[in-house]
């Protein structure tokens, strides 16, 4: 797993997993489908990704289906970091 | 665009997506007073039944109590059916002050302000307060409403883990750059019926300079001793900023809400909260009663010490007969059974046996957690327990979850 995916998961493990919550989070886990991350919730989890990749993530891009999975919220990011190399 | 030809095929196709998922609400109607013991017509047209009932927030046992019904009937007497007007404008009598200065008293605040319910209170109180130089950091399983009223406010938002006192303080100092930070609770969990820890969240706010935001909606009237909510029972009176509560469940279960708190909090809903200046005044029936009901609660503490008797007994019962509760101290007790399905089929089959109990599953709890919420009131005898008790017994034994606990219940009928 890249450097990113990896800290978006342990991000998501350690805000959002109980101590004794005994499910496996990977990177294709559905988060808010599944019913770990509900979208009260998901604001620290843009707050933290902007901060960490300096990108401001538009409230319209941060639905749940974007944010449903590590892997589509890397992909998420990975389009906001890209559009700000390029600018 | 005609309603017809587009838009009710796009509406049937939405309830009916909602049906599929297996969402779909539907009303049962009763056909009596609401009480221990109710008249429900169930499925609909068939002949009313007499039923136990198990999911009401009739806490107190005061929804149709003589006393209370007698005070609200000379208040439509003397005061009227309806004011026509909001508070500011010419909606205020004296029994609204009445009420607010008794619910003061009761609170152990500083002032009050009435809302036509909680949810409007906890629509409006946070807007009318906090701007955007102030985060709201709230407990993960606090009521829709605050949630709302949360949205509504232009502040940051932000969560802690349900109850995790080193996840609040964590991000109490990941903000202390804020105006202001204001941590946000439920007194008594609605669907868990834990108790916040008031006494750990009280002393995390004096040491980070925070405010204490309290909803003790499920909790006034017979949380602590004299039952004046979660914050007598952790030993923090006077030590919370804003509390809002309902009229709507314990006392009396009509409807109203208020903000009781800080004296400058409150004005500063009076001038600004919108569901205050927007929407009528309460009732002066309603008004008239619940000043009976704080009459009734102030006078003597016998219906909460009931309530924590029948509690106790309820809970004993079920966990003897091999039901799998979670944990706690509040009336409301619920039975675990993880399982959607399985939760719907077991308030049908408690139905059948003369017992009303909801299931609840998936979105109102997460995902795996189904069950069925019982809440207990004072105005349970014991009779109406020990038959809820028998019932529940034989429902568990005929699904075979007797004796059985999360995994095993899992491992039997899925998520």
């Amino acid at each position: 797993m890249d450097p990113m995916r990896q800290a978006i998961l342990d991000y998501v493990k350690r805000e959002y997993l109980e101590e004794d919550d005994d499910r496996e989070v990977d990177a294709s886990t559905r988060l808010i489908s599944g019913g770990i991350v509900d979208s009260f919730s998901m604001v620290s989890l843009k707050r933290f990704l902007e901060r960490k990749y300096a990108i401001s993530i538009p409230d319209a891009d941060a639905s749940p289906e974007a944010f449903d999975t590590v892997e589509s919220i890397a992909r998420l990011v990975e389009r906001f970091t890209a559009a700000k190399a390029k600018a | 665009m005609s309603w017809e030809t587009k838009a009710r095929a796009h509406f049937r196709a939405e309830l009916d997506s909602i049906r599929s998922a297996g969402l779909f609400k539907e009303e049962r109607v009763i056909r009596s007073v609401q009480g221990a013991e109710i008249e429900v017509e169930y499925p609909p047209g068939a002949p009313p039944r007499k039923v136990i009932n198990m999911c009401a927030n009739n806490y107190l046992g005061l929804s149709s109590h003589p006393e209370v019904v007698r005070a609200a009937h000379a208040g439509l007497d003397e005061r009227g059916y309806g004011m026509s007007s909001v508070r500011f404008i010419c909606g205020t009598q004296d029994i609204h002050h009445r009420l607010e200065r008794r619910l003061t008293e009761f609170l152990g605040t500083e002032d009050t302000l009435l809302f036509p319910s909680c949810m409007d209170a906890n629509g409006g109180v946070f807007e009318a307060c906090f701007g955007e130089q102030d985060v709201l950091i709230a407990d993960r399983l606090v009521h829709a409403s605050i949630v709302d009223g949360m949205r509504l406010c232009k502040a940051m938002q932000d969560t802690f883990k349900h109850s995790d006192m080193a996840h609040l303080e964590e991000k109490l100092i990941e903000h202390a750059g804020r105006r202001f930070r204001v941590i946000v609770t439920d007194g008594v969990f609605s669907m868990d019926g834990d108790l916040a820890r008031l006494d750990a969240i009280a002393d995390l706010a004096e040491r980070h300079d925070a405010l204490v935001f309290l909803d003790d909606s499920h909790a006034t009237g017979f949380i602590g001793k004299k039952g004046r909510g979660t914050h007598e029972h952790c030993g923090v009176v006077g030590r919370i900023d804003i509390i809002t509560t309902t009229l709507g469940k314990a006392m009396g279960g009509a409807s109203g809400g208020c903000v009781s708190g800080r004296r400058e909090l409150v004005e500063m809903c009076r001038q600004r909260a919108r569901p205050y200046l927007f929407s009528n005044s309460v009732a002066p029936e309603i008004v008239a009663g619940a000043l009976q009901v704080m009459d009734l609660v102030s006078r003597s503490t016998e219906r909460r010490d009931r309530l924590e008797e029948n509690a106790a007994y309820w809970r004993k019962g079920l966990s003897e007969a091999g039901l799998d509760l979670r944990p706690g101290d509040s009336p409301i007790v619920p039975v675990m059974l993880y399982n959607a399905k399985l939760a719907q089929e077991f308030s049908r089959d408690l139905f059948q046996e003369g017992i009303y109990g909801v299931g609840f599953f998936f979105p109102v709890v997460p995902k795996g957690q189904a069950r069925i919420r019982t809440q207990l009131s004072a105005a349970h005898e014991r009779r109406h327990l020990d038959l809820g008790i028998a019932a529940f017994r034989k429902v568990g034994a005929k699904h075979g979850i007797l004796g059985l606990k999360r995994k095993e219940i899992l491992a039997k009928f899925g998520e």
